[in-house]
């Protein structure tokens, strides 16, 4: 226990961030696993009905049980931000990889590529990555995901500019080892801690710009739900019926809270 | 959208704010002004001959005048002529401009105005009519420097209604070379418009009839429907026409929420060269899956009319009801789709325009209805222009949730565009029985004779579950106390010269 509390004082950012998004990931998993209601089905009786026992948190403008949409809705933001990430990662991870180690033309002439993507604020480059490829859930992440490369790119490429040039590397070589095992089974394991934390950094990202696309119409396309479609058709009752808007902007902001207090903690302990 | 027409309507639309300026001139006074919310620039065209989206054409009807004009009941006044005669035969209409009346830039209006502006409007000049009932025109002749002539090759006695409507209206001949030339007859006339942002008109000081009231009008456009009542209640908005029923439950009591009917016809119209659209127990099954009263009950408080067929309940005089056509039974939606060789449902997209935020809400609920008989219907929203070009010029879609307007008060507004060769048939709905029907319009002898084809029409419609009907909307416009005189017409249309600031 003493330990614990060693340790939570320490990085008490990594605790707590890990305890809301653990705590976020149940209830949303629960959630569409066990939820009484279809998030879709209408019912004009219960339109706007309020926070009871029978629906938790009330219903929205369509009868729609607030907090069946809202696990929904949580889920497809979270999806479309692991994939995004994952995206991110994998093509950010082998671009990294093979301009840092190599360096020389492919560094310059992707690094260069890289500057030029990054040197677009990113919500705008997706926007024209959906106006090309239309929206809808998947083309969101594959807008978001190529948004995502070039920040990963960057990172696992200093760690490999890094990396390359020390002791067990060179030893590794000398034994005649092969670039890619190299790569991957040496440099890259050490280069995790950082790519971790920005990882669940970039998670954080990806969650606020679906929130944001959706918000503005481009992203998920109803009926199907995710936060920032939620938080834009709330919008419409944020006045009348301002519960709607709250529980949603408030799953919102416990999402990010959690995971960037888990980022900032990462990268205390990396 | 083609690059082509894009630069097309970006040009036009420049030429026409630069120089729709030219017609006005004289200094602003402030002395009265209301700000009215629109939901979409006026972009198709500020040309009355021209502009198709009923948006575009409800404001034109302050500026333009036709020879006749329709009032708030349905009856069509003199406006540009001072009176006409018809022929016994029925072919000659004869016109008598209204003497003194001048244009917005000041001109007296000639028979030659007349007689270009008709012939344009016909699609005699080369440019394509939108009053397809105008191929009907013969010819039109200068009598004297008062009368003009109207002749037709079959009698119609629909066409006063035809020339009282936007696309009929009388516009300058010089305008023909010279696009600044162009202005109307119009209690207001157009001062600039920025676009994507307003539109600016003024009272014409020379108007005919009974002068405007308020001096200035602004038109503020707002095309996110969620930030329409942020707007009136933070007052940068005085009026706003056609708002949901959850948008009038919050706004503040410096409003006065009036109720009417909108005159069209809302509904998921389906188009016909698209399978499986082509099969007709496709397009019944839909239907019979779409709950109306529980689409009313979930977007409007279960205010509006449920309608069977392209016909609004105003046109009394021809419309049928056939709104219990397809009462809602999804075992039967579900035998029919299995027959057409769909028991498993399929899958369709439902194009809306997201700036029409009614629309947005019941293309919604019928997605979920259909989902009850394994129809998926995803929605997609694009912009309005997206809309225009895509939807209705383009005819690329597969269903569209959308209200459809008369574009001028004749039951042939809102069925002509389902005969199969109708350059407006956007739905490709292609029907032989119809097309047969409709031609015997012009040989009916009789106003009774052709009421009954009118009803058939409706009934072909409707038996042919040409499109999943909806309703004509309950219309809900948000006034600010400090106007009153709003007026609803039985056409889609905003009478601006009406408004008036209350008396304190």
């Amino acid at each position: 226990m003493e330990k614990f509390l060693f340790r939570f004082r320490k990085n008490p950012e990594l605790y707590i961030g890990a305890a809301i998004s653990a705590v976020m990931m149940l209830i949303i998993i629960a959630g569409v696993l066990f939820s009484p209601y279809d998030p879709d089905s209408m019912d004009a009786a219960s339109k706007f009905a309020s926070p009871s026992l029978k629906h938790l948190l009330g219903c929205d403008n369509f009868g729609r049980d607030l907090f069946s949409r809202l696990t929904l809705g949580g889920a497809t933001t979270l999806l479309i931000a692991f994939f995004t990430v994952l995206i991110g990662i994998t093509v950010g991870t082998l671009v990294g990889a093979f301009t840092g180690y190599y360096g020389g033309a492919v560094d310059e002439v992707l690094m260069r590529f890289n500057d030029a993507v990054l040197a677009f604020p990113s919500i705008l480059l997706a926007l024209v990555f959906i106006s090309v490829f239309g929206s809808g859930t998947w083309k969101v992440i594959i807008s978001l995901g190529i948004v995502f490369v070039p920040s990963f790119a960057r990172i696992v490429r200093s760690e490999f500019m890094r990396c390359k040039n020390l002791d067990y590397v060179r030893s590794a070589r000398l034994m005649g080892a092969k670039d890619i095992r190299i790569m991957f089974v040496h440099i890259f394991p050490n280069t995790v801690p950082v790519v971790l934390s920005s990882a669940v950094i970039g998670f954080n990202n990806a969650v606020l710009a679906e929130a944001g696309m959706s918000f503005l119409g481009i992203g998920v396309q109803p009926p199907a739900s995710s936060l920032g479609r939620m938080l834009s058709d709330a919008q419409a009752f944020l006045f009348s019926e301002p519960g709607y808007a709250v529980f949603t902007g408030v799953t919102i902001a416990l999402m990010v809270l959690g995971f960037s207090l888990l980022g900032d903690g990462l990268k205390k302990n990396a | 959208m083609s690059m082509k027409r894009i630069m097309a309507m970006a040009s036009a639309a420049i030429i026409l704010s630069v120089a729709l300026t030219g017609c006005s001139g004289d200094k602003k006074d402030a002395s009265s002004s209301i700000v009215v919310g629109i939901p979409q620039d006026l972009e198709d065209s500020l040309d009355p001959h021209e502009a198709v989206a009923a948006g575009t054409k409800e404001i034109l009807f302050n500026i333009y005048e036709g020879l006749l004009k329709p009032d708030e009941t349905g009856n069509l006044n003199p406006a540009v002529a001072e009176d006409y005669s018809v022929s016994e035969d029925g072919l000659t209409y004869s016109f008598t401009i209204r003497d003194g009346i001048t244009f917005q830039n000041g001109k007296k209006v000639t028979p030659e105005d007349v007689k270009y502006s008709i012939e344009k409007s016909a699609g005699m000049m080369g440019s394509p009519s939108l009053i397809p009932a105008f191929s009907n025109i013969s010819e039109v002749v200068i009598r004297d420097d008062r009368t003009v002539d109207i002749v037709l090759a079959s009698p119609d006695i629909d066409f006063p209604a035809y020339i009282a409507s936007i696309p009929a209206s009388i516009i300058p001949a010089e305008s023909a070379n010279d696009a600044s030339k162009l202005c109307g007859t119009g209690p207001y006339k157009f001062v600039s418009r920025s676009p994507q942002e307003n539109i600016i008109l003024k009272k014409y000081d020379g108007y005919w009839g009974t002068p405007a009231n308020i001096e200035n009008i602004t038109l503020k456009i707002i095309p996110n429907a969620d930030s329409i009542v942020m707007n009136l209640n933070g007052g940068a908005v005085d009026m706003f026409a056609r708002l949901t029923a959850t948008q009038t439950q919050q706004l503040s009591d410096k409003f006065n929420v009036l109720e009417g009917e909108m005159n069209l016809v809302q509904a998921v119209y389906l188009n016909h060269a698209v399978k499986p659209f082509d099969n007709v127990d496709v397009c019944r099954a839909l239907s019979y899956a779409v709950d109306v009263d529980n689409i009313l009950e979930l977007t409007s408080d279960g205010k509006g009319y449920p309608v069977g067929s392209s016909m609004f309940p105003a046109f009394k005089k021809y419309y049928v009801d056939l709104s219990d056509t397809y009462p809602t039974d999804r075992e039967k939606a579900k035998e029919l789709l299995a027959s057409a060789g769909y028991p498993d449902g399929f899958s369709f997209s439902i194009t809306v325009p997201s700036n029409y935020q009614p629309h947005v809400e019941a293309a919604q609920v019928v997605s979920q209805q259909l989902k009850e008989i394994g129809v998926n219907a995803e929605i997609k929203l694009v912009e309005w222009n997206t809309w225009l070009s895509d939807v209705y010029a383009g005819r690329n879609y597969e269903a569209t949730l959308i209200g459809v307007d008369a574009s001028s008060l004749t039951a042939t507004a809102m069925l002509d565009r389902f005969v199969s060769d109708a350059d407006n048939n956007f739905t490709n709905y292609s029907n032989a029985e119809y097309d047969e029907l409709f031609k015997s319009l012009y040989q009916a002898p009789t106003e009774e004779s052709r009421i009954e084809i009118y009803k058939e029409l409706q009934k072909n419609l409707a038996d042919n579950a040409a499109n999943i009907y909806i309703q004509d909307m309950t219309e809900f416009v948000a006034l600010s106390d400090k106007y009153e005189g709003y007026v609803y017409y039985p056409m889609y249309v905003q009478d601006f010269a009406k408004l008036k600031i209350k008396e304190q």
